[in-house]
């Protein structure tokens, strides 16, 4: 009954949604917002009642429903089974429009900023993404479908996904996947109302910082999962899932920047329609690359060729319309107001082409396998030595720009800047020349790295400086905050890739190894059991001068269904991580991996930064848009 | 904007279509015959990947028995999916060589730590010096070797369980 009624639901919300188009397009009626309101809000409604159908059938395991009994199990933990909801390819399209409906309402609801024409247009268009996701969902996906007999139990959950991380890791990426879609059905509806302007860009700026704000989290967690769940010690693999969630934020991060040019000068024009047409098509393409099974990868969980070839059509339709639409209107788009090479706007554009070109090589990198295979049959794999080598030395530039671009003002900027910028750039050689003495055999790009991530820390504060903190607005807070995040960042990827240590061994109980400042003994071994899985669990007592932590890494062996995997155990310090994994039996001892990580942590601490950074922005932003909207009532 | 510039965009979406429509139609054939196959292992000596293990030369290729020589990397992505069929390989008896290619010794440890490792010897190949030599351009790549030094058979690609069965028959066949 509950699936039935969820079906029911999808259904009525996909009619709502071609109402909807069909109201944009002036058929059956004069366009107006006050009809596409409440065919947004209810659209959102039914699609938030299918999905807690969903999760109510996955709380209940009932097991008459194909997609629970593929997925769940009776015995999983209900974090899990919740969880389990969005951890599959149904599930997860079904989030998907849920939340562009959500986005949807939302727009329609706020939205007062923008002509009505042009807010009916881009509601039509947010109603035709939805429309093309909801048949992929009733027609090829359908979450709802019924098994006959049901099984007597469910076939399990892939138990490298059973972890808190997965409850909110995928919902965070696509909330903000969808909410740049808001950004790209503004972008049509403005060129198609000709109305691209700054209010258009205020209106749009919220979506695109919030969708910035949940891609930035969702990237830095995923990070952090599968640095501590695969068990591989790394934090960034260049795997093309990451690189499918990396893309649209490069992107929207892009978009993020241009869009402040045309909210406060009226400038780029063009390129942040284009950006924002870019930014969704690559929430897309990313989605497109992982559902089709076209590259390998070790993430790919939901693969289907005919999966695959349903969102290459919807993305040649929706983002083949768009750019015709931009190709189309392109001429008629007016340019800004002028601006100096040397200028805030200068400095945007320069951060916008280096973004772009950064994207431009993660996007080829990440396709050059198939394409290589097609045209040579050679099956090969693009990885970190050709991303590092290409986007690393692009990346630190951006780091240096972040010293300059901020100070720079609007238009034009002839003060000598070379006071404020003087103190970053001997903090950064007096880096360089202490790693040079110090650390001789140290990588050139985390060298670098550190040196610029090390300045960039105050630096990224001077646009504090001389101004009164409680008058300055909260945007520039964000900045800030967001820059600093960006120095810690790049401070942790430095440290950890330049001084990390490693430890291989086999050892027998009462062994004792060194790693870095530690000394890890191998207290014992003993076998553990949790609700689905065995476990080998190692005791291990780590401990440099004086104390003792404890570590007890894992072995797991997951019953439904039968998989191993290996949970690493942490130890945070003030100055880094000791990360210790526990491998295979052999005839003389255990294998044992233990890493010293000095300062790794600073990598996701500055991705938080980054995030709140974001949020501080948005918070300030809406905050004045508001007044700004009550004082224009009055 | 100049006219033509305004269509790139498009036209660059629709040759990304057009492109991943017609490898959704086609999957790949990784069945090439190579053009080394029938000739020598070209000379080569490397240091061992993985401090400890046995470093690998092409003299140590001729050993009067066929054997694998698997060109891997730790930061491949296939590879990963290919090393549980290589494992397999061993378990049947086929001596099987590794060269790991621009790679750092302790990642390749920890792949093999991760992985399993099936390799009897591994060189490191640096600067894909003997992978080119093979004639070799992508990661992984594999080769039958007969007991004389003689390249019988190249594979391209990670060795999938449904390739096992070809690969076995191509040792065979180089007895």
């Amino acid at each position: 009954m509950i699936a039935e009624l969820g079906l029911a639901a999808l259904w009525l919300a996909a009619m709502l949604a071609l109402l909807q188009l069909l109201l944009a397009l002036g058929i059956g009626g004069r366009p107006s917002a006050a009809g596409a309101r409440p065919l947004a809000l209810v659209q959102a409604a039914l699609t938030l009642l299918a999905f807690a159908a969903l999760i109510v059938l996955f709380l209940r395991t009932d097991l008459s429903v194909t997609l629970v009994a593929a997925n769940s199990h009776s015995a999983k933990p209900w974090l899990y089974k919740f969880a389990g909801a969005w951890g599959n390819h149904e599930g997860s399209m079904l989030l998907w429009v849920t939340v562009l409906a959500l986005s949807g309402a939302l727009l329609a609801l706020f939205e007062r900023r923008v002509a009505e024409k042009m807010l009916v247009a881009s509601l039509g268009a947010q109603a035709a993404l939805g429309l093309g996701f909801y048949a992929f969902l009733l027609l090829a996906s359908n979450p709802f479908a019924r098994l006959d007999p049901a099984p007597a139990e469910g076939r399990g959950l892939n138990p490298l996904l059973q972890d808190p991380g997965l409850a909110f890791h995928p919902p965070t990426l696509y909330l903000g996947y969808v909410g740049l879609s808001v950004a790209f059905s503004l972008a049509v509806g403005a060129m198609l109302t000709r109305q691209v302007d700054a209010p258009l860009a205020r209106a749009m700026r919220p979506w695109v910082l919030g969708s910035w704000i949940f891609l930035t989290l969702g990237i830095t967690a995923g990070s952090y999962w599968a640095y501590y769940e695969l068990g591989w010690g790394g934090w960034w693999f260049w795997d093309p899932v990451e690189n499918a969630s990396l893309m649209p934020w490069l992107a929207a991060t892009a978009l993020l920047h241009s869009v402040n040019v045309l909210a406060a000068r009226g400038g780029l024009r063009s390129w942040t329609m284009m950006l924002a047409v870019v930014a969704f098509s690559m929430s897309m393409v990313g989605t497109f690359l992982v559902r089709s099974g076209i590259l390998t990868s070790v993430h790919a969980f939901a693969v289907d060729p005919q999966r695959g070839t349903f969102i290459l059509v919807l993305l040649a339709l929706y983002v083949g319309a768009a750019l015709a639409l931009f190709a189309a209107r392109a001429a008629t788009i007016r340019e800004g107001a002028p601006f100096d090479p040397v200028s805030r706007e200068g400095a945007l554009v320069v951060n916008n082409l280096l973004l772009s070109v950064i994207l431009g090589i993660v996007f080829v990198g990440t396709l050059y396998p198939i394409v290589a295979e097609a045209l040579s049959g050679e099956k090969l794999s693009v990885g970190p030595p050709y991303f590092n080598a290409v986007a690393g030395p692009l990346a630190l530039l951006l780091a240096a720009l972040l010293v300059v671009g901020p100070l720079l003002r609007w238009r034009r900027d002839k003060r000598p800047l070379a006071k404020w910028v003087l103190p970053s750039v001997l903090t950064a050689a007096t880096v360089l020349v202490i790693t040079f003495v110090f650390v001789p055999g140290m990588g050139i790009l985390s060298r670098l790295g550190l040196a610029f991530g090390i300045a960039l820390v105050p630096a990224s504060i001077v646009p504090l400086l001389g101004r009164s903190l409680r008058r300055t607005p909260l945007a520039t807070w964000g900045m800030v905050i967001a820059h600093l995040g960006v120095g810690v960042a790049l401070i942790g990827m430095a440290s950890e890739s330049a001084f990390t240590r490693e430890k291989l061994a086999v050892a027998q109980p009462g062994d004792k190894l060194s790693v870095g400042p530690w000394l890890v003994e191998l207290a014992g071994i003993a076998p553990v059991a949790g609700p689905n899985w065995t476990a080998i669990e190692a005791h291990l007592r780590a401990s440099r001068g004086s104390g003792a932590e404890t570590l007890r890494p894992q072995a797991r062996v997951f019953t439904s269904p039968l998989t191993e995997t290996s949970e690493a155990a942490i130890h945070t310090a003030w100055n880094g991580q000791l990360y210790a994994v526990i491998g295979k039996q052999r005839d003389d001892g255990w294998q044992l991996r233990l890493w010293w990580k000095p300062f790794v942590t600073l990598i996701w601490l500055g991705g938080m930064l980054i995030a709140l950074g974001g949020l501080v922005a948005l918070v300030g932003r809406l905050w004045r848009e508001r007044r700004r909207g009550r004082e224009a009532e009055e | 904007m100049r006219r033509a510039l305004r269509f790139v965009p498009l036209a660059l979406l629709l040759a990304f279509v057009g492109f991943v429509a017609w490898r959704l139609a086609n999957p790949a054939d990784t069945a090439i015959r190579s053009r080394l196959e029938g000739k020598p292992v070209p000379a080569f000596t490397l240091p061992p990947a993985v401090p400890g293990r046995a470093a690998l030369s092409s003299a140590d290729l001729a050993t009067g028995q066929p054997r694998l020589l698997n060109i891997f990397a730790s930061w491949c992505v296939p590879c990963i999916a290919e090393a549980p069929v290589l494992g397999d390989l061993k378990r049947r008896g086929v001596a099987i060589d590794g060269i790991a290619i621009r790679d750092k010794p302790e990642d390749v440890a920890a792949f093999l730590a991760r992985n399993g490792d099936p390799y009897q010897r591994i060189g490191a190949d640096m600067q894909s010096s003997v992978q080119m030599a093979l004639g070799s351009a992508g990661v992984p790549e594999s080769f039958v070797i007969d007991g004389r030094g003689i390249i019988r058979y190249q594979h391209v690609g990670p060795i999938m369980p449904q390739d096992v069965s070809t690969v076995l028959a191509e040792l065979e066949k180089a007895k």
